[in-house]
């Protein structure tokens, strides 16, 4: 996945600006920074919840979000052409965003059955493998308001995870648990990046980036500042903006 | 008063052809409005100002003409105009707009405060439209406004009674039929009001049971 010079710009703030990023298949990549650096901006250009007003945005080698269309025009894809890009993309929210009217198996379900028309008992056998491998296969039958943060989250993972996504967008994936419950669902991130599943991971949680994560981003005030290995980026990061932000994280 | 009640009890073929009549009246009325409100809604949700006003204008003139006028309209006034409607079609067409418009209002309701993070959510895993709708959205609203639907259900059974005056033999309409071969009014309306209060009361029993469902489904 790559994101070539995106820009965007809410009234006169300017959120994103000039960003790019290369997400290679089977790479992790974490993206830090302070609130309001754009980080979650970024996702929800990616996963085309948001228009940026220019830059390109590449799915294995292939323009997503607009299409090239004439010598000098690119068209915005119609809402059925962008659903089915998202279909593509496996997301999880910081608010984890379960539907409460479906079960933890349903929430799994609904989009294989109902978007991807896949077969319902097929649907059904992986989404218990995948609850099983969060965890959660006892909680299938459970609304989610009868579930912890961090078992929702776990659910959440694991509906991403049923779309069977080319690459998977976390935003901020523990930043609304409790602190007791943020280790149950980086360590079933943590494994997702283990097997070679292609993520761009949001987060404030410096040790999960410097032990998962194959490249670190690092961004401030909607500019990309410094990317590199996470050995490299936590051991000397080069730009000064990047001492300070791990300074005041230890 | 005794025997009054037992001769008016003599004529309880005609109350239950009245209360069949009332409530597959309003059954019906209650299935097809609630649909027909979902996808009125959506206009009422719009983005754009222009389809908004067009969808809170039809609503809201709907909902501020007595129920009793609406049902003269469609019997007396559309002949004029040339569509000629059987009684039991108007009746129809009037409840069906009538509550159409107070079910989309509800629904709009719940809508508006449901959490934007719940259509972003469907959107992000590529629901649009009417699956969106049917998916995500739609159960969504069904089990946040579901007393309050309820609530207008009940206020269906109370409306349809108008319906006597353009010749429908739901249940008043019967009950006035009864009492003037039997003269015994006052008996005979005693027990037209219990079958309502049966009724009413069988369907805020059933939104009871829903509601205890529902609160299970709500995300708080």
């Amino acid at each position: 996945m790559q994101v070539r010079g995106l820009v965007k710009s809410f009234g006169a703030l300017r959120v994103l600006d000039d960003v790019s990023l290369t997400v290679d298949a089977g790479e992790t990549v974490c993206i830090l920074g302070p609130s309001g650096s754009g980080k979650s901006t970024l996702l929800r250009c990616i996963n085309l919840l948001e228009t940026p007003q220019s830059g390109e945005i590449y799915l294995r080698g292939e323009r997503v979000g607009f299409r090239e269309e004439g010598p000098n025009g690119q068209v915005r894809m119609s809402e059925r052409e962008m659903a089915h890009i998202r279909t593509r993309i496996g997301m999880v929210f910081q608010q984890f965003n379960l539907w409460p009217h479906l079960t933890a198996l349903g929430n799994i379900t609904v989009t294989p059955i109902r978007i991807l028309k896949r077969p319902k008992h097929e649907v059904e056998a992986e989404a218990l493998a995948l609850l099983e491998k969060v965890g959660l296969v006892d909680k299938r039958n459970e609304y989610p308001i009868r579930l912890s943060g961090g078992q929702q989250q776990r659910v959440a993972i694991a509906r991403a995870l049923a779309m069977r996504p080319e690459v998977l967008l976390f935003d901020e994936p523990t930043s609304s648990l409790d602190p007791e419950l943020v280790g149950e669902v980086l360590s079933v991130i943590r494994g997702l990046a283990d097997e070679g599943r292609t993520m761009a991971v949001v987060t404030h949680e410096l040790a999960f980036a410097r032990e998962a994560a194959d490249h670190v981003v690092f961004m401030d005030a909607g500019k990309v500042v410094e990317t590199g290995l996470p050995d490299e980026f936590f051991g000397s990061p080069k730009t000064s903006r990047a001492r300070q932000f791990l300074e005041r994280y230890r | 008063m005794i025997d009054h009640f037992a001769r008016a009890l003599t004529q309880w073929p005609l109350f239950m052809t009245g209360l069949l009549n009332t409530i597959w009246l309003c059954a019906s009325t209650a299935v097809v409005s609630l649909i027909l409100a979902m996808f009125l809604a959506i206009p009422l949700m719009s983005h754009s100002l222009a389809v908004r006003t067009v969808a809170r204008l039809f609503v809201d003139s709907v909902r501020s003409v007595p129920f009793l006028l609406l049902a003269f309209m469609a019997y007396y006034c559309l002949p004029a105009v040339g569509v000629k409607l059987s009684s039991w079609t108007a009746a129809l067409i009037t409840l069906l707009v009538y509550n159409t418009a107070y079910f989309a209002e509800i629904l709009r309701g719940a809508w508006s405060h449901l959490p934007p993070q719940q259509e972003e959510g469907g959107r992000a895993f590529g629901f649009t439209g009417v699956r969106l709708l049917l998916y995500i959205i739609g159960p969504q609203l069904f089990i946040a406004a579901g007393p309050v639907l309820g609530n207008q259900l009940i206020q269906v059974i109370k409306d349809s009674a108008f319906l006597m005056v353009i010749t429908i033999p739901e249940l008043t309409f019967k009950a006035n039929q009864i009492q003037s071969i039997l003269f015994v009014p006052f008996e005979t309306f005693i027990i037209a009001g219990c079958l309502y209060w049966m009724l009413c009361n069988s369907v805020e029993w059933l939104v009871r049971r829903l509601e205890l469902v529902a609160q299970t489904r709500r995300a708080r």
